[in-house]
Order: structure tokens, then C-alpha cells, then sequence
């Protein structure tokens, strides 16, 4: 399950620009097309990102996030549409003109230069005084706790390092805007998650945007302000992690992020807000509570997380709903195990609870009959 | 153990048998004296080791150096060694860069047209060259023809005719360490340096070149070494006006048959020649160092 990191804002208020009509956005993607050849890559696309945003490209490959990225950064021309930086047209300016720096995803270190000079380069092409040079150099070098190798070429330090003095250079300029194209993806795992943090925590003390594309959907849930879920060129939806994980929109997002139990039926209504979802034959209607409104007989898929449903030996009271069914497997993830429970009809649906008691003393196991429940309000009914 | 020597052992004795061994050859030759007779000159092992011994001397090196001919031939082939080793590197970085940045499916084609001409003899090659750059040669017709000229240029038999039959020549062994060098280069690096505020004529200074300097290293060596005793091109295109080495070695061996003053002249150039192949070799090793 992914984990959030709860954003320290200086101020009282949230941080939430997107919810102000009256902020100006940082970028503006007004109906960008891209076309390559025959192939859409990007597909009459609108999206405001606001400044100080660490906003995340969440997709599968090919789904044009990529595109996006090098657009933003100037290395790609739009087909249709335009992207505004601070109200201003960047179409036609090249990558070496705008206020945007990029960290690659294979860090393009010049493997010829040294690890201070790297982080020099881009200031040396603003033709600024050596020691205004040297004071940045210094100041990023610190930020990315590299000092003690500002002398070594990138083939002498380890992935972790390369991929801080990337991170280093590319904001060496002070850029409006940081783009960042799957920065942990050559990291272990155990590397990624700490060095998660530290990207969050530098983008908050230099206070600059960035736009992180990734297809690991626990890396974008961890550090972003929001994310968009991109599918074939579009974005499906763009939230908040806790929204996108919440409320998806469309089925496509439930599944792509995090873990999901789809139930597939048909809706009726069945009090204020509330709808009665036939799903199987023999099986008692499920009940689940949604804003949108769904016609009778419409097509409605609940979305449950597996840990939203409770599992028990004996029939729960008062549930909204409770079905019975037996384990057919059980995954256990240490602090987590997961249940896989099979319905009569064949369906299976996945159960979570939190391991707070020794294994030895676990109540359930293979084989047994099991009671699973969750409330009206636990799942989402998607229409699509 | 055993194994290890033999494995060892191949390129020593290959180098001692066909390095060493007709060294030392040419370098006795050397100190010899011209003699008529059957080999021409003086002394030999059938005049026994001590007498062999006493009266081998310096004096054909000694003769190097009073001769200006000698010393003008090894500069005047220095020269053209270094400037053709130049305008190669000026033809062939562009062609090595093109093929290096064409589209996947071109490059093994492209490839095969730099090595094509191997194909072919190296002497026919040149011959083709002097049916090209002669007075009534393809292109002195083609010049007129266009209009650009009314009396043909005057091009072979000439030290240009010599540079351009070894930028030529040697054109794909300058072309080759250049394009592995480039093939490698990672294409985003030209990327982060745009990104990082350089034109893109600036990245190419301070990207591109610097990374493709050992491929620009190993070509201009791989060119230079041969060009410098280069004998065929300037013989059959430099005409009588151009002095390089290779020539007046030819010219001492055959037409007067004194073979040990030949032999010095040869000895010399080796001797000139070990400086660019150690520093070659060093190129070579630290680049192999590099990438470990």
C-alpha cells in the first residue's frame, strides 16, 4: 500500500493553488496535440501545473508522459495547441532559452568532467563571475551532500551519487521549473525510498516546481502535491494522491494505483444517494453510497480496496455488507496479509488486515470459511 | 603455469621472429659497407665473426647527416605526414559524425561503403587517381566542361596530388576510431548541454569533441604512421618535385644498389616513427583503463 508523506506548508492554509480560480498557473497546456507521423502522441491535452507544485506524470510507458516532459523542456515541438511558462508562449524557444532545466533519466553526466564541473556547467554558459560560480557550485554540492566529491569523474562515484549530482546540475541555475524524467528509476529499492524524501525535501527548501514523470505509481503517490494518471496520450485524472487513491474517476485509475476489488453489476436505486448493486446470480444485492447519480439498470462498478474489507470467522453485525466464501490463498507481506476469498459463484476478492498479532495466533488460515464485509461507504461506484 | 607462458610466448616469439630478427638484419646492413657483390655489401658472416665484428661502423649515419637530402626528404615527409594526418581528420570527423547519427537501418550500409574500397588493389586505386588529376584527366574535362576553367589545372605530379591521394587512402582508418567513439556517446548528454543553456554548435565543442578525443587520437595516429613512409602515393603521384622518405629509401635500395645506406635510412625513420606509435599505445591503453 502506498504511504503519503503529510506536506509541512510554512503557512496555516493548505497548499492548494488548483483549487484557487484566482492563482495563475506556472504552465498552462492549452489543447496540445502531438503527432508523430500517424501516431498521437499526445491528445488535445489542457492542464494547469501551479509554481512550487511537485507534480507528478503517472503512466504506463507509452502514454505519452514522456512526450510531455521533452515538450515542457523544449525538445519536442508542439503540433497543435500551445504551453504557456508564465503566461508567455514557449513554443518557439529553444531548450537552451528557457527558464526549465531537466535531470534525464539516465543523468547525461559528462562523463569527461568532474563532479564540480558538471554542476558548473550551465552557470559557466550564463557567463557569470567565477566566484558567483563558485559560491553556487558550493551551495548545491552542500544541498546534495556531495562535497567530498566534487573532484571525482561520474564513473567514480556510486549510482545514489551520480544520480544527486544530476539532480545538483539541473538545479544549479535556479530553473522556474525542474523537470525530472523517472529520477529513481535506476536506484534499488531500498535507496529509492530514502532518497524519495530527499527530493521532497529539496524541492521544498529551494521552493521549486517540479514535474516528476514515473511509472511507479508508489513513487508518485509518495512525493507529489498531485498526480495525473496518463493513459494513450490522455489524462484520465488528475488529484491529489489521497483523491486519486480515494476517489478514482474511472476504473482505469482504481487499477492502475494500488490494489483493487471490482465488482461489476447493475445499479438501482435504493435511498438518497445510496444505490443496490445486483452483481450475481444467487447473491444478495451489494449496497454502496455514491454522489454521482446512476440510472436504474446502469452499468456501475464498485471499486474496494482490500483493506476497506474486513474479514472474520463468524458473520459480522450491523455490516452494510457481508458475504461469505472460503480462503483460497493467503499473502503474507509481513506487516500485512493479504486474502484472497473465493465467493460460491467463483469470484474472488481480496481481503487486507494489519498483522498485529503473532502469525501463531492468527485465527484464520487455508481452507476455512470466512465472512467478508465493508460499509456502503468503503468503495466508489464508477460508472466506467 | 605451463599454459600461461605458451599463451604468453605466441606474440613474443611472432614478434621476435618477424620483428626482431629482420631488424637487426637491416640494422647490421646498416653498418656495413656497399660492396660489388652477391648480397651488395660488406662485410658478411662468411668472412667470419671477428673480422664481421671489426669492421662494421657508423659511417652510413654519419653520411645521414652530411647529405641535406637526407634530412630535407625526412622533414618534407614529416610535413606532409602531419598536414595530410589534418585534412583526413577534416573530411573524415563529418562523415564518421553523419554516419554516427544516421538512422539505425543505414549505418551497417554506410559502413560497408567506407570499407569498400579495400576491396579493391591499393595500386589500381592509385592508378584511378592519375586517370582523375591529369591534364586531359575526368576532372580537368569535367572543370571545362562546367566552364569554370579554360586550361586544365596542373595537379598531378604535384605535392597536392600526394595529399590527396593519402587523405584517400587512409580516409576509413580515420573514419572508423572516430565513429566507434561517437556511436557510444550517450545522444542525451548533447541534450543536457542544450538544456544547460549551450547552442547547439557550443555542446558540439564541449561535448561532442572532447568525448570522441580518443577516437580523434587513434585515427590520426593510424594515419600519420604509414603516411610518413608513405612510398606508392608520392612515387606515382608527387612526380619528381616531392621528396618524402619513402622514395628516396626506394631509390637508394633499388636504383643504386646501396643497400646499406638504405638500411640507415630506414633504421632512422623506425627510430623517428617509435615516439607517435609509443604515444599511440598509451592512447590506446588509457583508454581501455577508462573504461573498466
Amino acid at each position: 500500500m502506498p504511504f503519503f508523506k503529510e506536506r509541512t506548508i510554512v503557512s496555516q492554509t493548505v497548499f492548494a493553488p488548483w483549487d484557487d480560480p484566482n492563482q495563475k498557473p506556472l504552465i498552462r497546456f492549452q489543447n496540445v496535440t502531438k503527432r508523430f507521423g500517424e501516431f498521437v502522441a499526445i491528445d488535445d491535452l489542457t492542464l494547469d501545473i501551479f509554481a512550487q507544485e511537485f507534480f507528478a506524470l503517472l503512466g504506463p510507458s507509452g502514454c505519452g508522459k514522456t512526450t510531455m516532459m521533452r515538450m515542457l523542456a523544449g525538445f519536442e515541438s508542439v503540433t497543435e495547441g500551445k504551453i504557456e511558462l508564465s503566461g508567455a508562449d514557449i513554443g518557439h524557444v529553444p531548450p537552451n532559452k528557457r527558464a526549465v532545466n531537466m535531470m534525464f533519466q539516465s543523468y547525461a553526466l559528462f562523463p569527461h568532467l568532474s563532479v564540480w564541473e558538471n554542476i558548473a556547467f550551465g552557470l559557466k554558459r550564463d557567463r557569470k563571475s567565477k566566484a558567483e560560480i563558485d559560491a553556487r557550485v558550493d551551495e548545491m554540492l552542500k544541498l546534495t551532500r556531495l562535497e567530498k566529491f566534487s573532484k571525482r569523474k561520474p564513473h567514480q562515484i556510486s549510482g545514489g551519487q551520480r544520480q544527486r549530482v544530476a539532480l545538483a546540475r539541473s538545479l544549479a541555475k535556479a530553473p522556474k521549473l525542474l523537470l525530472l524524467d523517472e529520477p529513481l528509476g535506476a536506484l534499488d529499492k531500498k535507496l529509492r525510498q530514502d532518497t524519495q524524501f530527499e527530493l521532497m525535501d529539496i524541492q521544498e527548501t529551494t521552493g521549486t516546481t517540479f514535474v516528476i514523470v514515473t511509472h511507479d505509481q508508489e513513487e508518485a503517490m509518495t512525493v507529489a502535491s498531485r498526480v495525473a494518471v496518463m493513459d494513450e496520450g490522455r489524462i484520465i485524472q488528475v488529484a491529489t494522491p489521497a483523491n486519486i487513491y480515494e476517489y478514482p474517476n474511472s476504473v482505469y485509475v482504481a487499477d492502475f494505483i494500488g490494489d483493487v476489488n471490482i465488482i461489476q453489476g447493475t445499479a438501482a436505486a435504493k435511498g438518497p444517494e445510496t444505490y443496490a448493486i445486483t452483481w450475481a446470480d444467487g447473491q444478495a444485492p451489494v449496497t454502496a453510497t455514491s454522489k454521482t447519480s446512476f440510472s436504474e439498470g446502469q452499468e456501475a462498478h464498485l471499486a474496494i480496496r482490500p483493506e476497506k474489507i474486513g474479514i472474520s470467522a463468524q458473520k459480522p453485525e450491523n455490516a452494510d455488507n457481508a458475504l461469505q466464501g472460503k480462503v483460497l490463498d493467503i499473502a503474507y507481506l509481513g506487516n500485512l496479509s493479504t486474502y484472497h476469498v473465493q465467493l460460491p459463484g467463483g469470484q474472488i476478492i481480496k481481503a487486507q488486515t494489519a498483522n498485529t498479532r503473532r502469525i501463531a495466533r492468527r485465527d484464520i488460515t487455508w481452507e476455512d470459511p470466512v465472512w467478508i464485509s465493508w460499509s456502503a461507504t468503503a468503495g466508489v461506484l464508477l460508472a466506467q | 603455469m605451463m599454459r600461461r607462458f605458451t599463451l604468453i610466448a605466441v606474440p613474443y616469439v611472432w614478434l621476435l621472429v618477424l620483428f626482431m630478427v629482420p631488424f637487426l638484419i637491416v640494422f647490421k646492413i646498416s653498418l656495413s659497407d656497399a660492396a660489388l657483390a652477391i648480397p651488395p655489401y660488406a662485410p658478411t658472416m662468411r668472412d667470419g665473426l671477428a673480422t664481421l665484428l671489426s669492421e662494421l661502423d657508423f659511417e652510413n649515419f654519419v653520411f645521414l647527416t652530411q647529405d641535406d637530402l637526407y634530412w630535407k626528404a625526412y622533414l618534407s615527409s614529416l610535413r606532409i605526414a602531419v598536414l595530410s594526418t589534418f585534412l583526413t581528420l577534416l573530411v573524415g570527423y563529418p562523415i564518421a559524425y553523419g554516419m554516427a547519427r544516421a538512422p539505425d537501418e543505414w549505418r551497417a550500409t554506410l559502413m560497408m561503403l567506407v570499407i569498400l574500397p579495400f576491396w579493391t588493389s591499393f595500386l589500381i586505386r592509385v592508378y584511378a587517381w592519375m586517370g582523375i588529376l591529369s591534364n586531359e584527366g575526368l576532372l580537368n574535362q569535367f572543370l571545362i566542361w562546367l566552364g569554370l576553367i579554360s586550361d586544365p589545372l596542373v595537379i598531378l605530379n604535384t605535392t597536392i596530388a600526394v595529399y590527396i591521394g593519402i587523405v584517400y587512402t587512409y580516409l576509413p582508418f580515420m573514419i572508423l576510431p572516430i565513429y566507434a567513439a561517437l556511436d557510444r556517446m550517450d545522444t542525451s548528454l548533447n541534450e543536457a548541454a542544450e538544456d544547460l543553456g549551450c547552442s547547439r554548435m557550443q555542446a558540439f565543442w564541449l561535448v561532442t569533441i572532447p568525448l570522441s578525443k580518443n577516437g580523434i587520437i587513434a585515427g590520426s595516429f593510424l594515419v600519420f604512421i604509414p603516411a610518413l613512409g608513405e612510398f606508392v602515393i608520392p612515387s606515382l603521384l608527387g612526380g619528381s618535385g616531392t621528396l618524402m622518405i619513402g622514395k628516396v629509401l626506394w631509390e637508394e635500395f633499388f636504383n643504386n644498389r646501396d643497400w646499406p645506406v638504405a638500411s640507415a635510412v630506414a633504421v632512422v625513420l623506425l627510430l623517428i616513427l617509435v615516439i607517435p606509435i609509443v604515444l599511440f599505445q598509451r592512447n590506446q591503453q588509457k583508454q581501455q583503463e577508462a573504461e573498466q
